[in-house]
């Protein structure tokens, strides 16, 4: 009797979709009808957990509405908040730093993934293996990196300090990587680039692998010099797929906010304080809701501009 | 390689290009690897051996930072320790030598196991979700469909403090601060968008023809969605759901500043294990090693898929 059954299922298909199934109610649906069936939770999950608290965050920047003392009134300020933001130093300044990071780490990461994507395409050994390896950083959480760099950095004690002591003659106490003035920027730019080189490289190589090798027999046949190969094939050839590693990271570093956290938490005083960090302090440790409510969206809107050319980009890649 | 080594190729390297460039790489690598190999070590390591100068690279192995972020400890006088029976397992052992006793088991499990709840639970509904939605756009006409596909990646590159200004508020008066169901919900949301867009890559992939050879045998559109389509997308369920999955272990801005006590996950729980004396780095590395290992793990599965994973499925190799 169980074979039967079984035999049905796997041989009479019509037979077996004329059963009435689970899916009885559903069976009749249009296209178009399922279509929406199977986009619109996806929607109202994000309308819920995205759009409104949007709506409501741009409702807030025009009050000076406090979270932690939802009992006092609060009432609209107008655009108070935005002149505010806009004309304070320290946000300016936040934004330097933010734009000094963004900079000098995508540059690193973009000279070390390019150059790495370069040397792993030449497909030496065990190439595969080397490569995994490089790749693992950035799939670690970033506040646990920025956590267990606080530890390698450690004057004296830490791994980094002392390696850097015994190839510069420099004593390993004497430099404070998170502490110092001058070093902290650079520290979190450092570990930024540790953590996310490996991630350009993937995408270099990717569009180094893109290329048809017809191209280079052809600038062979031309005689075109290594050089000469690199500007006018490679380099182009592969720049999709750099500006989307670079905006991706752009965006990603611009909104910043757990590695750095835990690596410098904004310190030494707010030398490393990001916007994410200057929006954090705002909003859950002065209770500036309604301000900090403006910064949020100032900076979304950024984040969005940003976002609308990444996907252009990817568009463009994804026809390659 | 294929026999065709005899003709000069300007396409494949030369042998000592290649040497240059393996040599170079590898050196990389283990610089690179270097912080991650010192954090495993280090929770191997006394609380003594891991702040010792110089650092110690090969020290007396030790368990006590695994101990140490298991239990809770408690310093006693020496007569209360006296008066004890002798220790009876590792940690106990230990915790003897330093003058104390254990007290009871620390937070960590827990946080662990919330971790995984709220990883697993989000992986699942955005998976779920995302493959619905994924399939909709991949096979039917839908209006304003790159409008729609750019709303769904848009909402992935809002800051992360930005978002959670008004989801506090929100959870606060719905009273979903603080409890796995809201950070279920809250992952869930950051993750579908990266499912729709990846698992739509996926998909389209799959050619339609064993979908329409299954409508003319008669099944319906969501018999053959069910037996032809999810069958064949499975690998790529699988490594999205890898990458939810992740994200989800991986995340800490949402988890510091909505979850105190009961949700919160391991993240913002590793940076204050602290010992006596300043912070306990061999459970500090203890903790991170077990975080890290399951995503080591992952990675190396995901190797084929990481590319795709990392560029929202554009990128197929």
């Amino acid at each position: 009797m169980q074979t039967t059954i079984e035999i049905n299922e796997a041989t009479a298909v019509p037979v077996a979709a004329a059963k009435p199934g689970l899916t009885t109610s559903l069976a009749g649906m249009s296209d178009r009808a399922i279509a929406w069936l199977f986009i619109s939770p996806t929607i109202v999950l994000l309308l819920a957990i995205n759009i409104f608290p949007l709506i409501w965050t741009i409702y807030m920047s025009f009050t000076n509405y406090k979270a932690n003392m939802g009992w006092v009134k609060y009432r609209s300020v107008g655009t108070e908040n935005y002149v505010d933001i806009l004309t304070d130093s320290d946000i300016w300044t936040a934004m330097q730093t933010t734009a000094h990071f963004v900079f000098w780490s995508i540059l690193f990461e973009v000279l070390l993934g390019f150059g790495l994507a370069l040397l792993i395409n030449r497909k030496f050994r065990g190439h595969s293996l080397w490569t995994t390896i490089i790749l693992l950083p950035m799939m670690l959480s970033p506040a646990v990196v920025g956590n267990f760099w606080t530890f390698l950095f450690q004057p004296q004690i830490g791994l980094f300090n002392y390696i850097v002591g015994f190839f510069s003659a420099a004593d390993p106490g004497s430099f404070q990587m998170i502490g110092d003035v001058n070093l902290a920027p650079w520290t979190i730019v450092l570990v930024d680039t540790w953590m996310w080189t490996p991630y350009v490289m993937l995408i270099c190589l990717a569009g180094l692998r893109s290329i048809p090798d017809s191209i280079y027999e052809a600038a062979e046949v031309d005689r075109a010099s290594t050089w000469r190969t690199f500007w006018s094939v490679t380099l182009p050839m592969v720049m999709p797929f750099l500006m989307l590693a670079i905006l991706f990271r752009a965006i990603e570093n611009f909104k910043m906010f757990d590695m750095v956290n835990l690596l410098t938490n904004g310190g030494p005083g707010s030398l490393t304080e990001t916007v994410s960090i200057t929006l954090k302090r705002a909003a859950f440790e002065k209770w500036q809701t309604g301000w900090s409510s403006a910064l949020a969206i100032i900076l979304f809107l950024a984040v969005f501009g940003a976002a609308n050319i990444y996907v252009k980009v990817l568009n463009k890649v994804k026809q390659r | 390689m294929n026999g065709k080594a005899t003709a000069h190729s300007v396409v494949e390297a030369s042998a000592r290009s290649k040497w240059i460039s393996g040599a170079v790489v590898v050196f990389y690598a283990l610089v690179t690897i270097t912080p991650l190999l010192w954090i495993v070590l280090t929770s191997f390591k006394t609380p003594t051996d891991s702040i010792a100068y110089p650092p110690k690279v090969i020290s007396e192995p030790s368990l006590e930072g695994y101990c140490n972020l298991f239990t809770i400890r408690s310093r006693q006088a020496p007569e209360y320790m006296a008066s004890l029976p002798p220790a009876t397992g590792y940690c106990d052992k230990i915790a003897r030598e330093r003058n104390m006793v254990i007290a009871g088991p620390s937070k960590t499990p827990g946080r662990l196991l919330n971790s995984l709840v709220i990883g697993f639970g989000s992986t699942f509904l955005a998976v779920f979700l995302g493959t619905l939605a994924a399939y909709a756009f991949s096979r039917f006409k839908v209006p304003l469909k790159d409008d729609l596909m750019f709303f769904i990646l848009s909402t992935r590159f809002m800051p992360p403090i930005a978002v959670a200004i008004p989801i506090y508020l929100m959870y606060r008066q719905l009273g979903m601060t603080d409890t796995h169901f809201g950070m279920i919900l809250l992952y869930t949301a950051v993750n579908v968008s990266l499912a729709v867009w990846l698992l739509k890559g996926f998909i389209d992939e799959i050619p339609r023809e064993y979908e329409e050879a299954a409508l003319v045998d008669g099944y319906t559109r969501l018999q053959a969605f069910v037996k032809t389509v999810l069958p064949q997308a499975a690998t790529g369920i699988a490594a999205t759901a890898v990458f939810c999955l992740i994200f989800a272990w991986n995340e800490y801005a949402f988890a510091v500043l909505l979850t105190s006590g009961v949700a919160q996950t391991m993240p913002p729980s590793i940076p204050f294990l602290i010992g006596e004396g300043g912070q306990d780095w061999p459970a500090v590395a203890a903790g991170t090693t077990l975080f890290v290992i399951p995503i080591l793990v992952f990675t190396v599965l995901l190797r084929k898929h990481l590319l795709r994973g990392i560029t929202f499925g554009a990128v197929r190799k």
